[in-house]
Order: structure tokens, then C-alpha cells, then sequence
């Protein structure tokens, strides 16, 4: 197992660093001087002065990555050219409520698709399964930002029972949060819920035609006992690999959701800082949002690795 | 004298010796959902080739007499915040979804394949090199990586069909090399080898042939997820720049009046929905035709 997270950690560094340049190249895209493009709109010239002397801007390129990823080891991801905020407070205190949505959203997609990939599965060709089969087609096709809106349209303007945007700490009131919250999470999870539904029909036709399930049956057990006990177990391995795959659709997801109903989280200060000019901070989201990425996988790799016997011993 | 005249018509009357992609038409012919998305793409490629005479009002024509009026015989899908027709503003932004579904992929495969093919073909430190770049391409969430690449670059229906192909580019490198590795050990590569072709005659007359069927289930499916990126990009400002129509910035400003002109979010959505769910459809159906093992 130590030796296994050793080696999953050392393969994580180089693409860490290429990660980095990635990121870091995006500001050469941009056309023209970057000192002045990174100072905002006023362009205020003592800031693009302090700008091309903090980026190193007369330095040749790879200088320029050391020192900026000297910076981003020290926690330093540049400063916001709106508000001088430094990029990673911005972060730090929109994180929580992008971390809520996806937590909530990801309990959704998990309450909704593995049970439908299950009774899909058992009922092979029936009802249920052609009844899970649109629903899986209906949650791909949909676009979330679409669906959203629908929700507004039913829950907020006609029914009245939901708010149609907006915010509240669980800390200042937990009802009132989770009334803010459910729409949005239900419209994250509604896709992620439909690639599980599906990735679980797949794993669990494979298991419930093997060998052990047949005996489990041969011995007895009641149906409910063969398919959560022994099939399930068995499949939710590669449930959980691929399911680790959909949380890059989660923080993808999360930037379209905040939009629409206008939650201050993580995506919407990527959306914010787009249409600020405000680049560092875009840089800053992209390297923290890949990173988690990598990280959530790292996470659901060793999840694997600890439900599966097999890769233990 | 007889025989001799019978032997070509037995021959007439053999049944042609099908090739692979006859007899996969054959399969996607018997799976009635994947001809329902054809159908229907087929139906969004006739509106946004015929979009001037199908449109029943110019799409960017204001009228101040007619700002946000409900579903009419005028208007049947009703009028936006400007006056302008919704029902010519969807046919028209068909253009703009499927012009950015199809080119973005392009761009996907145009980078993707070659270095794929490459890093499959090639092996060694040119594996390792793209293998670890299309890694930390793939550690970036696919959208996020697109709005950063479309910010970086200007907002723009181009620059947003750039950033879409190249974020979606490292999922054909990771095909393509897998693919080649599963084909460059069977036995006619070997035999092509052993007779002396050229290693770039073998990767492209007998490698490439041979892992089409996966790379076109792929397309198929990405063109899909491009269409839904494209109509996510201009939800958030960063695609087709108004006025032009496009159906995520029609969204974007349809979200300001769900309370009292809902029929301004209705047609837009339903029209990615049915584009989006028809690719899927003819992707999952040529999947089944095209590449049965991985049913």
C-alpha cells in the first residue's frame, strides 16, 4: 500500500510541473504587452511599471517560470489587478461554498445513478431498464446551465417554493442554505448521475453473470442479499474509477451552475475574473481547479485500491 | 457450351462479399434510436445550410413594436428582448452549434491522431514526452481549461472553437496511441513490416485504416460535448458575440426574463437538447456497429 501511494505521488510531480507550464503559457497568449493587459482596464502606468517588475517581463521566458512558480511553491499566485487581493485569498474564500455544491451535488448523482444502474441492471431489457436508459440519455444531452433555468422557472417563479439565486452561509442559516443550494445541486448532479447510472448497469451485467453469483443463488440467498451483498461489492470497483473521472464534469459544471443562480464560488470568480481582465486570478483558479483534479484522483485511486482485496494483498 | 454460360451467371447471383463498413451500415441500419439521431443531425444540417429561406424573419432585425411577445401565428416561438424573431434566431444559431461542434472536433483530431499515432507508434522517450503532456492537459477539468484558453485568447466564436478542439484534443492522443498499440502486434503489420514498407507508409496505409472505427464512435460522441461546450462558452460571453445568434447567449439573456418571457429560454434549450441527444444516439448506435467489443 506505502509503497503503491510512493509511487502514484512520484508519477503526480512531473505532470504537477507541466501542469504549471501549461498554465503559465497561457499568458503568452495573450496579444500585446502583457504588463499592460494584466494591469485591467485603467492600465494605470505605475501599476503596469510594478506589473513588469513582479512578472520579470524583461526576462527571457524560462527565468520567468522559475521565478513565477518560486512564487506559486511560496503560496504566492499573484494579486488580483481589480482589488489587490491576493489571488489565493480570493480563493481561499470562495472555495467552501464550491466545495458545498460538490459535495451535495456529488450525494445526488450517487442517491440517483447507482441505485438506477442496479434496478437497470437486475431488470435487464424490462421497464426499468428502458426507463433508466432514457433518463441516462436525458441527463447526458441536457445542458446544465438549460436545466437550471427550467427549475427556476418551476420551483421559483410559478411554485414559489425555492429562491431563484442567491447565497446563504449554513452558518448563518442551514435551512435557508440548503433551500439556496438543492436547485443547484440537483442540476450539478443530474449529469454526473447519469454517467454513474450507466457506468453501474455496465459493472454490475458483468458481475451478475459470473460464477459466484450463480453459486451465491445456487446456495439460497434471497435476490436482494445476492445483488447488494455479492454483486455490488464486486462492482463497485470500477464504478469508482470511472466515477472519479466525472469530477472534472463537477468543477467544469460548478462554473455554469454558479452562474445561473448566481452562488459567489469558485466558478463564479473564473466567469468574474474573465470579464475583469483580471488573468492572474484566472491563472491562479486554473491551477488550484487542476490540482484538486488530480488530487480528487489520486483519492479515488486509493479508494479503489482499498475495496479491491486483490490489489491489497 | 452450356456450362461455360451458366458459370457467369451463378456468379452474377452470389451474394457481393460485404467489406467492414457495408456491413456495419448494416448494423446501425437495425438500431432505430442511432437512425433517429442521423435523422435529426441531418434535419439541423438542411436548417443551418438553409437558414436564410427557412428563417421566417431576419434574425438580427430589432423591433420595437414587438419586444418580448408571447407565441403568436407572427411569431411562433415569440420575440426576444429586442423585438427580434426567436424562431429565426434558433434556425440560425444552428449554424454557429454545428459549425463549432464539427470544426472543434477537427482541430481534436487533426492534433490529436498524429501525436497519438505517434507516441503509439514511436514508443520510447516520444511516448513518454506526449504521453506526459497530454497528462497534464487531461488534469485540466475539459471546460475550465476552454473558458481559460478562450479568455486568454478573446472572446469569439473562432477562438472558442480553438480553445474547445484543443481541450478536447488529449482524449484522441490517449485513443489513438491506445489503439495503435493494440494493432501495430497483429500479424499484417508485421508482414508489411517484413516486406519492407516504410514505417510512415505502415502507420498510414495499414496502421490508420484499422483504428478508424473508434476514432469516428469518438468524433461522434465529442462532436456532441463540443456542441454543449460552444453553447456553454456563449452562455458565459465567450462565444458567438451578439448580435449573431447562438443558441448559449440566447440562454444567457433569457436567464434576465424567466419570470415573465419564458418562451425566450424554452426553444433555445429544447434545440441543444435534440442536437446534443441525436449525436449521442448515432455515437452509442455506431459504437455498437462499428465497434461491437466495446458494447
Amino acid at each position: 500500500m506505502f509503497d503503491y501511494l510512493v509511487r502514484r505521488l512520484a508519477s503526480l510531480a512531473p505532470t504537477l510541473v507541466l501542469v504549471s507550464m501549461l498554465i503559465f503559457g497561457l499568458q503568452q497568449l495573450l496579444p500585446g504587452d502583457p504588463a499592460k493587459i494584466l494591469a485591467g482596464e485603467d492600465q494605470d502606468p505605475q501599476v503596469v511599471e510594478y506589473l513588469r517588475k513582479k512578472l520579470h517581463l524583461d526576462e527571457p521566458l524560462p527565468v520567468r517560470y522559475a521565478y513565477w512558480m518560486g512564487g506559486v511553491l511560496k503560496g504566492d499566485l499573484g494579486e488580483s489587478s481589480r482589488n489587490q487581493e491576493p489571488v489565493l485569498h480570493l480563493i481561499a474564500q470562495k472555495l467552501p461554498v464550491t466545495v458545498q455544491l460538490a459535495v451535495m451535488a456529488m450525494t445526488i448523482a450517487l442517491l440517483i445513478g447507482i441505485p438506477a444502474g442496479i434496478v437497470s441492471a437486475v431488470g435487464r431489457g424490462g421497464f426499468w431498464d428502458y426507463l433508466a436508459n432514457v433518463f441516462a440519455l436525458w441527463g447526458l444531452s441536457t445542458p446544465n446551465f438549460w436545466l437550471g433555468i427550467l427549475l427556476i422557472m418551476l420551483f421559483s417563479v410559478q411554485l414559489g417554493w425555492l429562491p431563484a439565486s442567491g447565497y446563504v452561509s449554513p452558518f448563518e442559516d442551514l435551512g435557508a442554505n440548503l433551500k439556496s443550494m438543492i436547485m443547484p445541486a440537483f442540476v450539478l448532479g443530474n449529469a454526473i448521475a447519469a454517467v454513474l447510472m450507466r457506468h453501474t448497469r455496465s459493472a454490475m451485467l458483468q458481475v451478475l453473470s459470473a460464477d459466484y453469483v450463480r453459486t451465491a443463488r445456487a446456495k439460497g440467498l434471497n435476490e436482494r442479499t445476492v445483488v447488494v451483498k455479492h454483486a455490488l461489492r464486486n462492482a463497485l470497483t470500477p464504478i469508482i474509477t470511472l466515477g472519479a473521472l466525472e469530477l472534472g464534469t463537477l468543477l467544469s459544471g460548478a462554473v455554469l451552475t454558479e452562474q445561473v443562480f448566481t452562488i459567489p464560488g469558485f466558478g463564479k470568480l473564473i466567469v468574474d475574473s474573465v470579464f475583469n481582465r483580471d488573468y492572474l486570478v484566472v491563472q491562479g483558479v486554473v491551477l488550484v481547479t487542476a490540482t484538486a483534479y488530480m488530487t480528487l484522483n489520486l483519492l479515488a485511486d486509493l479508494a479503489y485500491f482499498l475495496v479491491n482485496p486483490r490489489l491489497r494483498h | 457450351m452450356s456450362a461455360v454460360l451458366e458459370t457467369p451467371l451463378i456468379a452474377a447471383k452470389a451474394p457481393r462479399e460485404s467489406g467492414p463498413w457495408r456491413r456495419a451500415w448494416l448494423r446501425l441500419r437495425r438500431r432505430h434510436a442511432a437512425l433517429a439521431g442521423l435523422a435529426v443531425v441531418l434535419l439541423f444540417i438542411v436548417l443551418a445550410l438553409f437558414a436564410p429561406w427557412i428563417a421566417p424573419h431576419d434574425p438580427i432585425a430589432a423591433s420595437w413594436a414587438a419586444i418580448r411577445k408571447a407565441p403568436s401565428a407572427q411569431y411562433w416561438l415569440g420575440t426576444d428582448e429586442i423585438g427580434r424573431d426567436v424562431l429565426s434566431r434558433v434556425i440560425w444559431g444552428t449554424r454557429a452549434s454545428l459549425l463549432a461542434g464539427v470544426v472543434s472536433v477537427s482541430i481534436s483530431l487533426l492534433i490529436g491522431v498524429p501525436l497519438g499515432m505517434a507516441a503509439g507508434f514511436l514508443g520510447g522517450a516520444v511516448d513518454a514526452v506526449i504521453s506526459r503532456i497530454t497528462d497534464a492537459f487531461l488534469a485540466c477539468p475539459f471546460l475550465i481549461l476552454a473558458i481559460a484558453l478562450a479568455a486568454f485568447l478573446g472572446p469569439s466564436l473562432t477562438n472558442a472553437m480553438i480553445a474547445i478542439g484543443v481541450s478536447a484534443a488529449p482524449i484522441f492522443v490517449r485513443l489513438a496511441r491506445g489503439q495503435v498499440l493494440s494493432v501495430k502486434v497483429e500479424d499484417y503489420v508485421e508482414a508489411a513490416r517484413a516486406v519492407g514498407n516504410s514505417p510512415l507508409r505502415i502507420a498510414l496505409r495499414h496502421i490508420l485504416p484499422n483504428i478508424t472505427a473508434p476514432l469516428i464512435v469518438q468524433a461522434t460522441l465529442a462532436i456532441a460535448a463540443a456542441v454543449i461546450a460552444e453553447a456553454s462558452l456563449s452562455f458565459l460571453g465567450l462565444g458567438q458575440q451578439p448580435p449573431a445568434p447562438s443558441w448559449g447567449s440566447m440562454l444567457n439573456t433569457a436567464k434576465n426574463y424567466i419570470d415573465n418571457s419564458p418562451w425566450m429560454a424554452i426553444s433555445p434549450g429544447i434545440a441543444i437538447f435534440l442536437l446534443v441527444l441525436s449525436f449521442n444516439l448515432l455515437g452509442d448506435g455506431l459504437r455498437d456497429a462499428l465497434d461491437p467489443r466495446q458494447r
